[in-house]
């Protein structure tokens, strides 16, 4: 069951209000099936959208290398643990991929920041960072890894704003992912109704909701039924 | 030919639209951008998840990230505008069918009895010519119309309105509201249009994704789209979308009166004219002023309406300032579904009283927090709040995730949003030296705060501050300099810029008269929020909707009586 099949039901069954999911208006077509398959994997873009997306897909950056190092990388800041797999079991390095050719930006720093990385492994260890066993190079990222909290970043060795930046990319990249998402424990992005706070977590943070606030608020039992009111805003139904 | 041709399709056109399909006059709609519908699969990007986005929603291409709706933004490729001397404003505008409604805040403030007086309070500015009294009726249409959530307060200058129930306030709200209640700052349920409850068959209800600026699938917040132009032609109404269409002027004939509009389609790149007996502009406060400024003729040689060199003039922005606070009281968090509705559930209206404070007017905070949606960005610098407990920033392993979970939803923040005075000297001209993909002349800005909105921003600050404290929080940034205007951000950056084509009854001093009216040319109304003479602490979509709508029934009527 895809996501507006779920949303259709939740509302149609469970709830029975007879909403109208495609539209209200009868004299739009229908979608297209091709169209909104589509639609599906590009997330309402426009023409000219969808254009840029593809010819960013159609370059590659990195090379073989530089792709393995990342994949080494990303999978030392954030790896495996017993529930979940590391940041490039989440195909943060394919993320970072596309993020470079959209943020050009990035590019050069990144780049630099990779050879960096073998040129450290191969002065201290006479390997590739990628070669070199793990023990080494966590030693190297001890050295890098941990920016002067007293200093703005702008200000930090190059070494320091690159490994920075990885991190950034690499959680952001795990936590935007399918894998991240559920391991961050985040329950929304999907149709459901909002009745407040639960008990417990209200008790746990110390609040209570006001009596006095809540008679205001939605009875979610009502929800469907068609509001009225009295001539002075006092809601009949 | 048409009855009326409408320029724009926003709140302001949309309401026109509808009141006037509905009456059964025949109507064209010329919309500068695409055909949208937000329930059409290929245009949807409700519910979709951030790695949907190859660029997981940052903010690099669409400026309010990948699934913002808006087709536009500050910067449109082969549309610029100019700025003179030092001014900065910031202008955004949507391509597309409903504009900016389509990812709006949905904040439906009305505007109370001393916001349409407020010179005769203060001095400052201009009163408007009508008063909450005549807006009144307009405004409770829209309320039911529409559907509104909020609840009725009395509260001073804040009229109460015919409301949905509002929802339950998220756990970082609770914490505001204890925080502000403890310096005697009031926090009241938010006023905001979307559907907590059913208002007709034809409109869904929220069902609480947090998401209405992506545009609501089933219709359940408002968009001008969905409630106003799709329900007009589901109707029976006679109306013809022309979209992608940018109009360049307002066509006359030798007695000076209105034939219609020209227009460039933007698939040709040919330019096209429509005939009508009435038209209204819609196309937001500075485009509608361009449009004026741009339709010279021999009878008109200073533009359209604009015999009182006025049309431009008094443009104003609502201010703005935000900061945000870490609060370790909201660590740890169990995670639940805390989505909501899109924006927040609670909020500050103006409460202080100007004449004791070094600003005229006042400004409502707006409320952020809670266990968001992660997209581009989640995740930097995932243990920086460690400063606050002296502890090592940075590192790597699976300690960054537990790093994540422990500040997860623990940051909140507060934003305000005020009103400034209206200025002559703040205006948008033609630059007669750029012009545009489609060969129209752009808009050039003139704009400066004065000490009142900078002495505003201050409080702003010193009022998060202070709420910041009594959360036993501690803000993330420094305290803006004096230097920076205490962070009070480039005019136009709130997107509620009004007031470029002011109402009044001295044609010397008002571009159109308390109907809308030009003063000039008796078919042509203006219904965005270019006639808002000062434009108070709110909002001003809900006044754009019922200063349309109010246009619009005295249109039927002059049609009706052949006036014009």
């Amino acid at each position: 069951m895809d996501r507006r099949d779920s949303l259709k039901s939740m509302f149609l069954g469970s709830l029975g209000t007879g909403l109208m999911l495609s539209g209200c208006t009868t004299d739009i077509a229908p979608p297209d099936p091709q169209i909104a398959k589509a639609a599906d994997n590009y997330f309402g873009r426009t023409p000219e959208e969808l254009k840029l997306i593809e010819e960013l897909n159609e370059d590659q950056f990195f090379n073989t290398h530089e792709m393995e190092t990342l994949e080494t990388l990303c999978a030392l800041i954030l790896p495996a643990n017993e529930n979940y797999g590391s940041a490039t079991d989440a195909g943060v390095p394919a993320f970072i991929e596309f993020i470079v050719k959209d943020m050009p930006y990035y590019q050069t720093p990144i780049r630099g920041g990779l050879m960096w990385l073998d040129h450290t492994a191969n002065t201290k260890f006479n390997a590739e960072f990628k070669e070199t066993p793990e023990g080494n190079q966590k030693i190297i990222l001890d050295s890098i890894a941990y920016p002067n909290r007293d200093k703005p970043g702008w200000e930090q060795p190059l070494e320091i704003q690159f490994f920075t930046t990885m991190r950034n990319l690499t959680m952001t990249g795990y936590y935007t992912s399918k894998m991240g998402l559920e391991d961050l424990g985040y329950k929304g992005n999907q149709p459901n109704i909002w009745d407040g706070v639960p008990e417990e977590v209200l008790q746990k943070h110390g609040v209570s909701y006001d009596p006095e606030w809540i008679k205001k608020c939605i009875n979610q039992d009502e929800r469907g039924v068609i509001a009225e009111w009295d001539e002075d805003g006092n809601l009949l139904t | 030919m048409y009855d009326v041709i409408i320029v724009g399709s926003g709140a302001g056109g949309g309401m026109a639209t509808k009141v006037l399909a509905d009456a059964g006059l025949k109507i064209a709609v010329v919309e500068a951008g695409p055909y949208f519908d937000p329930a059409a699969p290929e245009q949807r990007t409700q519910l979709k998840w951030p790695y949907e986005s190859p660029r997981r929603g940052a903010s690099n291409r669409r400026p309010f990230g990948d699934f913002d709706s808006a087709y536009g933004g500050w910067d449109i490729e082969g549309e610029p505008y100019t700025q003179k001397d030092d001014t900065r404003f910031d202008w955004f505008r949507s391509r597309m069918l409903g504009g900016r409604t389509n990812h709006w805040g949905r904040i439906s403030l009305r505007f109370g009895e001393r916001d349409f007086k407020h010179k005769s309070y203060d001095g400052h500015g201009d009163d408007w010519p009508i008063g909450y009294e005549d807006v009144k009726p307009y405004y409770d249409k829209v309320d039911k119309l529409i559907g509104v959530f909020g609840s009725k307060e009395n509260f001073e200058n804040e009229p109460n309105g015919f409301f949905l129930p509002p929802p339950k306030p998220r756990l970082h709200e609770l914490f505001y509201i204890k925080g502000a209640r403890k310096s005697n700052i009031p926090v009241i349920p938010s006023r905001m249009s979307m559907l907590t409850k059913k208002i007709n068959d034809d409109r869904g209800i929220c069902f609480y994704c947090g998401q209405c600026s992506r545009a609501c699938s089933v219709y359940a917040d408002f968009s001008s789209g969905t409630c106003l132009i799709f329900p007009a032609q589901k109707n029976g109404g006679q109306i013809d979308l022309f979209t992608n269409a940018m109009v360049r002027e307002v066509t006359t004939n030798t007695e000076g009166k209105a034939t219609g509009v020209s227009y460039i389609n933007k698939e040709d790149r040919k330019e096209y004219k429509l005939k009508g007996r009435v038209v209204v502009l819609a196309a937001s406060a500075c485009s509608s002023a361009r449009i004026l400024l741009n339709s010279k003729s021999e009878q008109h040689p200073n533009g359209l309406g604009n015999s009182s060199d006025h049309v431009g003039k008094y443009l104003h922005d609502s201010t703005g300032a935000s900061r945000s606070a870490f609060i370790p009281e909201l660590m740890n968090r169990d995670t639940y579904n805390e989505d909501g509705v899109g924006g927040m559930h609670v909020y500050t209206p103006w409460w202080g009283d100007n004449k004791k404070l070094n600003f005229p007017r006042g400004y409502h905070i707006e409320v952020w927090g809670g266990l968001g949606m992660p997209s581009y960005g989640f995740g930097f610098n995932p243990n920086d709040l460690n400063r606050f407990f002296n502890q090592k920033v940075g590192g790597y392993g699976n300690s960054l995730r537990s790093d994540i979970k422990k500040y997860y939803g623990s940051t909140i923040g507060m934003a305000g949003r005020g009103e400034s005075i209206a200025m002559k000297d703040n205006y948008c001209e033609i630059d007669p030296t750029t012009v545009d993909a489609f060969g129209i002349p752009v808009l050039r800005f003139n704009y400066k705060w004065s000490e009142y909105e900078v002495n505003q921003a201050k409080h702003m600050n010193d009022t998060f501050e202070e709420i910041v404290h009594n959360m036993g929080g501690t803000l993330l940034q420094n305290a803006p300099s004096k230097e920076s205007n205490y962070g009070l951000e480039n005019p136009g950056r709130i997107i509620h810029e009004v007031g470029t084509t002011r109402m009044g009854n001295d044609p010397a001093t008002s571009v159109v008269n308390k109907f809308q009216q030009l003063h000039d040319v008796d078919n042509v109304f203006i219904v965005d929020a270019g006639p808002f003479v000062s434009q108070a602490d709110k909002n001003p979509t809900w006044t754009i909707l019922a200063l349309s709508w109010r246009a619009s029934d005295y249109i039927i009527e002059q049609l009706k009586q052949q006036n014009i």
